[in-house]
């Protein structure tokens, strides 16, 4: 008899976490593992594999466990993924692989994302690698950037023996990863650079502070640096933001400001150089995994949070667990709200943010239901910090400094499916391409084109 | 790592460093930036660019001891390096797609407020290559503090030096001998003002009474650099620019400067480097 019930993942207690910045999922042990591990069915033809980005054998790996072979399991995973232990921890499991698991129609679906976590985190605690670097093949790519997409595209062309280097244009590698998601999400030294660290195993370079398009252009890295393929994965660019008034008061900040203060440039750490400002009360606009860090961190920062979002709870992009975890935490959220303006003092600092009441209308182009404002439902929120997360435009400088390639109306690179752009030799994916996205998304994207670059170089 | 080949005092707090950075100096244009580190929990610090060799591989930056992290460059001795060292940033001055037959039928003036002199340098200098009629002035506090006077003078027509104590060339504020020299009758095609924030918006004040177009560089606060944190968002004719990608240079007259200046004093309070204060003049807290 299958157990219908997943087994459930210990967790950090919500009110101690919130003081620190320490991992708040711990993972499953060996017997919860499992456990867990047994209630797959084995699915001869398994959705979950279909479901997932890149394509992993869930099946596979989650056999391996139960028959205790971990190399096993691990050595399964990689033949798809170089980045299991991130995957495990922030894939929105709930929308793929566990969403389409034939066991989560009648009971709770298998818990893949802790076990792909379990497996990554046991093999990196056993110094278990399966990283070597292949035959060579003579051929030279660049990646331009060494978030998900670059490193997955990395990892596949790495080891069909090509030569590849990494451009990153911030001080250390791994791009979202590392400026984005915060460390009690994904812990940066032990799981981050880990993985990072399996890439350059396979012989991938990594070159930072080179920032494409300006220290070097991708003319030049065919021209100069002899080059034979490039792949762009330079990631999202400039925040968006409301264009209300006040959007410039101190103390309005985006979202990709304040992580990156916090994250990569470990504001949070007493010995950190980089200030960064919480104030005592913060309101968050938006309602993604994004928004979701931002209000947990500042929580973290000992502020008051409260999340503003213009549709409900049902229409949040963001992950079931973040939201989850932001409300046991402590942050509030007013649902169906929307900022007209944001409140300063006659010293330019956020005081407050006006906002109004919205209702659900019609569906617009994404599906979801487009709020529209309730007549004279305005109301004012007390805040000092207002942090902005409604997603990014395209960076503009790949687009500015490479001709020949062709760009959609919002800046973004164009590229088919196979990452094909219209420059030949250059090829491009994750966000750079869709625009904001997912981790998982990306790291498709890259193996996509280190399939498309592979077939290139062979013609 | 980024090594520092030379290092030479220029004034009490103010040091030029030669750094080895090949692939900045390649591809480094006037007008642009960069961004270094020092130490594992740096900050990112946006610098100007002074001037680069590609033949060398070097890059100069010119930076003054004002803070906690401008300390910790300052602190920096030959043969030490920089953690990081990433750029160049920023779009270069838009006169650097003028052909040469035109920029040497014009008149450039340059107006450099205490540090800014630095940034301006290598502008005059490749203007002066191209053959271009260039005149600059520089203002400090004092004489101690006017920086690259020879180097200003060996590439331009010529250098207008003033201290607000008349220790040294004329008596008074930049915008005085701005003043002077366009009341004297001089006339030029184009001016450029880099300086501390309050100095670029009285330079636009003044200029603007004798419909000089000027351009300014805007040191806002930035994280990244590279056109992903927004923390420089500036309002340029009504509209939201990233200094760090459409900047760092704007038509002085559509900068909304009490805003930048402002948004400037951000991170005051938390600076872990409370201890700033003005040595060119405009009084603590500007």
């Amino acid at each position: 008899m299958v157990n219908k019930i997943r087994v459930p993942v210990r967790e950090q207690d919500p009110k101690a976490r919130t003081g620190n910045f320490q991992e708040v999922s711990y993972g499953y042990n060996a017997q919860e593992a499992v456990l867990e591990a047994s209630r797959c069915i084995q699915c001869k033809n398994p959705k979950c594999v279909t479901g997932c980005p890149v394509t992993i054998q869930i099946p596979q790996f989650i056999k391996a466990i139960l028959e205790g072979d971990m190399p096993g399991a691990a050595s399964v995973i990689a033949r798809d993924s170089s980045l299991p232990a991130v995957c495990g921890r922030v894939c929105p499991q709930e929308s793929q692989c566990e969403g389409v698991c034939v066991m989560g129609i009648k009971n709770d679906p298998i818990a893949i994302g802790k076990l792909e976590r379990y497996v990554a985190d046991w093999a990196r605690e056993n110094n278990y690698t399966t990283a070597i670097p292949a035959v060579p093949n003579g051929r030279k790519v660049a990646i331009v950037g060494s978030g998900p997409a670059g490193l997955a595209c990395a990892t596949d062309l790495a080891k069909a023996g090509c030569d590849v280097t990494i451009f990153e244009a911030l001080h250390k590698p791994g791009g979202v990863l590392v400026y984005g998601i915060p460390e009690f999400r994904l812990p940066k030294a032990k799981v981050v650079d880990y993985e990072i660290g399996q890439v350059r195993k396979l012989g991938v370079k990594i070159e930072c502070n080179v920032v494409v398009g300006r220290t070097v252009t991708i003319d030049q890295l065919f021209d100069q640096e002899g080059f034979d393929a490039v792949f762009v994965g330079s990631g999202a660019g400039l925040p968006k933001f409301l264009g209300i008034p006040g959007e410039n008061l101190n103390g309005v900040v985006s979202a990709n400001e304040f992580l990156t203060r916090n994250n990569l440039m470990e504001a949070y750490v007493p010995e950190s150089d980089t200030p960064i400002y919480v104030g005592k009360r913060v309101a968050v606009v938006g309602g993604g995994n994004v928004a979701m860090d931002a209000a947990r961190t500042a929580l973290r920062l000992g502020a008051e949070v409260e999340v503003v979002y213009r549709r409900t709870r049902k229409e949040m992009p963001a992950r079931v667990e973040e939201v989850h975890h932001a409300e046991e935490e402590g942050v509030t959220f007013q649902m169906l709200t929307n900022p007209v303006a944001v409140l300063g003092n006659e010293k330019g600092w956020v005081t407050g943010l006006r906002c109004i009441r919205m209702e659900l209308g019609e569906p617009d182009e994404s599906g979801r239901r487009r709020p529209v404002e309730v007549p004279g439902s305005e109301f004012d929120i007390a805040c000092d910090v207002t942090v902005i997360a409604l997603g990014t435009s395209s960076n503009p400088l790949i687009a500015r400094t490479t001709p020949g390639l062709e760009m959609n109306r919002h800046n973004g690179i164009v590229a088919d499916e196979r990452g094909i752009t219209s420059r030949p030799g250059v090829f491009a994916g994750g966000d750079v391409v869709t625009g904001s996205a997912t981790v998982i998304l990306a790291m498709g994207a890259g193996r996509q084109a280190a399939k498309s670059i592979l077939e290139y170089l062979e013609a | 790592m980024y090594k520092i080949l030379k290092k030479r005092i220029l004034a009490p707090d103010i040091c030029l460093m030669e750094v080895s950075a090949p692939r900045v100096a390649s591809s480094a244009q006037p007008g642009q930036f960069l961004i270094v580190r020092v130490g594992e929990k740096g900050e990112r610090i946006p610098l100007t660019i002074c001037d680069f060799d590609p033949v060398a591989g070097s890059v100069t930056i010119v930076t003054q001891r004002v803070g906690a992290s401008s300390r910790k460059i300052f602190a920096l001795e030959e043969g030490e390096s920089f953690n990081d060292f990433a750029g160049p940033l920023g779009v270069p001055s838009e006169f650097i797609h003028e052909r040469e037959e035109i920029l040497k039928e014009k008149k450039f003036l340059f107006i450099a407020g205490g540090l800014g002199t630095a940034p301006v340098y290598p502008q005059v200098k490749y203007l002066h290559g191209k053959g271009a009629h260039v005149e600059v002035i520089i203002g400090a506090k004092t004489r101690d503090l006017v920086i690259m006077e020879e180097e200003m003078k060996q590439v331009a027509a010529r250098v207008h030096i003033c201290t607000d104590d008349g220790s040294y060339g004329f008596k008074g504020l930049v915008t005085a001998r701005l003043k002077e020299l366009l009341d004297g009758g001089a006339r030029f095609d184009q001016a450029v003002a880099i300086g501390p924030m309050i100095m670029m918006k009285f330079v636009t004040l003044t200029a603007r009474k004798y419909n000089l177009p000027l351009i300014v560089s805007l040191n806002t606060l930035m994280v990244d650099g590279t056109g992903m944190c927004g923390a420089c968002r500036v309002t340029v004719g009504g509209k939201i620019r990233f200094a760090c990608v459409d900047g760092p240079e704007f038509d002085a007259y559509q900068v909304d400067f009490d805003e930048a200046m402002r948004r400037q004093s951000m991170y005051k309070l938390q600076e872990k480097d409370a201890d700033h204060k003005c040595k060119i003049g405009l009084g603590n807290g500007q």
